[in-house]
């Protein structure tokens, strides 16, 4: 082995790192340090600096009462977050955060998986369908939103015209505008724009399903539906659960589309929580008390991902074959 | 038998229209009332316009500020892109290839960016921006994104990394090359398709990002196709046919781009997903 930097190419095992070559002198191992050293600070700068540099601020910044200009001094410990956890329209958003999360999973993803199941048998023109389910997903929220603001539009939209020929006169004028219809038009334009996004997660995952097992089946007499509900569901466990994941953390975070819609409103029936944090960082100037919700926003997402990366995705490491076939 | 099937074949393509319309009657709604005026569109918003107005789509091809936005847009795309892409694949090569001591530690860090929305992080990372001076500055935007971009680049790229054989890299080393020739002139040459996705993840991404242009910049001149929409919708927001045609025409760069990369995108974004 040349006893150069290259001693310390990897055989590309999933084994722990070898220890470094007793034979290179102290020198060469610096240069070795060095040389690495070279390549990984870029990256570990700006993820340092522009990741996680600001959670720290935001832990810090939520321990004050502060208008966002002038020196931080009042120090108010966790005033911010009691006053945060007594706040009716700040519990409202945690559950407003909820109905999304519960209406992705239980009724986007489903619809995505059937749409994936639909597209992935002999179509005439799938590969246009699937183009185009997916073309949403490609546009920015913001162009989303002013796209549906003006079909919701109270009097002159699509939706109220549609409304009206469909005999639905109860909904005209409401959409957006009403608190009592705002979360599900909301919701509508979320599965308009993401359902795309997760059937090609399911269709790269049904295409990964070997077609012996399922005509195997078929032979032993399982018809249409017990071949998806233990062959397809089973296997298709990895890609759903990361499906489900990505859904959740979108749902948390969901900020373009509802700011440009409706802002929160009315009266805060459509408020998330990143909505809050904005509302509060940027339009009334109370940093700290914005900075306290960035810090829960954090602490949700942060549990939530190491829960679900521990006791959910940890099973898709021992293949999905053993673990979603015995169920 | 045979009519059994073409019911069901019948009732297959039924469903599949039924799911086009949902998502195609939106856009179509939009580019059809682009050509209307906001008279006509209130008193026939479905059907085909009386009158094609080409008005309100020239009208805004004719407006500078709109090529302003594409170009400020486009800029920043391409800067965000340049630095995910180089200090994800410098930081990938060492992570992938080489053994020392707090290799999967730096890795693990990276792959916790994963986990985190953006949403969190903005309000922080607006008051250090306007700390280090970076308001109404491009910096502004493309560091964080570029930084925000770096865990999802570097975990598709490491894997790829992976792949490469030990052997070339043996080769190149008897031949006198070293790490860094080795770096720019065998790896990333053989990484070009794994590079090409996660540039093209990169350039959506930037492209439609709202929030941190919205907030970095407040002069106009520096305006995202994203900040611009909204502006626009604002003060326009009487002139239904204008804003849509306005929408319609931000979505062509968007949709172009998803028509030339969809390989790429589609494979990205699954691939970052089960990786991920």
């Amino acid at each position: 082995m040349p006893s150069s930097v290259s001693t310390l190419t990897e055989e590309r095992t999933e084994e722990a790192a070898p220890p470094p070559p007793k034979s290179s002198s102290g020198c060469r191992r610096w240069a070795a340090w060095a040389s690495v050293a070279w390549f990984l600070v870029p990256a570990l700068v700006l993820f340092l600096v522009f990741v996680l540099a600001p959670i720290v601020v935001a832990v810090w910044t939520g321990f004050f009462k502060w208008g966002g200009i002038g020196p931080m001094d009042d120090f108010v410990g966790f005033g911010n977050y009691t006053k945060l956890f007594d706040d009716q329209v700040f519990l409202g958003d945690l559950g407003r955060g909820l109905y999304l999360i519960l209406m992705s999973v239980l009724v986007q993803l489903p619809f995505a998986l059937f749409t994936a199941v639909l597209l992935n048998q002999k179509l005439r023109g799938r590969a246009v369908y699937r183009m185009l389910f997916f073309a949403p997903y490609i546009l920015s929220e913001v162009v989303t939103a002013v796209l549906f603001t003006m079909i919701f539009l109270p009097g002159a939209g699509m939706a109220d015209h549609l409304a009206g020929f469909f005999g639905l006169e109860g909904l005209q004028g409401k959409w957006l505008a009403d608190p009592s219809t705002v979360m599900p038009t909301l919701f509508v334009v979320m599965i308009w724009k993401y359902f795309g996004f997760h059937m090609m997660l399911f269709l790269a995952g049904l295409q990964s399903i070997p077609s012996e097992i399922l005509e195997a089946a078929s032979i032993d007499g399982a018809g249409a539906w017990q071949r998806f509900r233990h062959i397809t569901l089973p296997l298709l466990g990895p890609t759903i659960r990361i499906s489900v994941f990505l859904s959740i953390i979108g749902s948390i975070q969901l900020f373009d589309l509802v700011w440009v819609m409706t802002a929160g409103g009315p009266n805060h029936s459509s408020e998330t929580m990143a909505i809050a944090m904005f509302q509060f960082g940027f339009k009334r100037y109370q940093v700290g008390y914005a900075s306290a919700i960035s810090v829960v926003l954090f602490m949700i997402s942060l549990v939530f991902s190491l829960f679900y990366q521990r006791y959910v995705l940890r099973r898709d490491l021992t293949g999905a074959v053993t673990s979603g076939g015995g169920r | 038998m045979n009519a059994r099937r073409t019911v069901r074949g019948l009732s297959l393509h039924a469903v599949v229209w039924l799911i086009s319309a949902f998502v195609a009657v939106p856009l179509l709604y939009a580019v059809i009332s682009g050509f209307k005026s906001t008279a006509e569109l209130t008193n026939n918003p479905f059907g085909l316009p009386e009158h094609w107005k080409i008005g309100n789509y020239t009208g805004i091809l004719g407006d500078g500020m709109f090529w302003r936005q594409i170009a400020n847009s486009a800029g920043i795309a391409i800067g965000t892109t340049i630095c995910t892409v180089v200090a994800s694949a410098m930081a990938a090569f060492v992570l992938a290839r080489y053994a020392f001591r707090g290799r999967e530690l730096f890795y693990t860090l990276f792959t916790i960016g994963l986990m985190f929305p953006f949403a969190v992080a903005v309000l922080p990372l607006f008051l250090m921006l306007r700390t280090f001076g970076l308001l109404d500055n491009p910096l502004g935007v493309i560091l964080p994104q570029a930084a925000f971009g770096l865990p999802m680049t570097i975990v598709i790229l490491r894997g790829f990394f992976r792949t490469i054989p030990a052997e070339i890299e043996e080769a190149a080393t008897m031949d006198g090359c070293g790490k860094f020739r080795f770096f720019w002139q065998i790896l990333l040459p053989m990484a070009r398709p794994a590079l090409g996705t996660v540039s093209v993840l990169a350039v959506v991404a930037s492209w439609n990002n709202f929030f941190l242009p919205l907030l970095v910049f407040n002069d106009p001149k520096w305006q995202t196709v994203p900040v611009g929409v909204q502006q626009f919708q604002g003060q326009y927001s009487t002139d239904f046919a204008l804003v849509l045609a306005y929408i319609v025409l931000a979505m062509v760069p968007a949709l172009a781009f998803y028509a030339v990369a969809e390989r790429q995108l589609i494979g990205g974004l699954t691939a970052g997903a089960t990786k991920g």
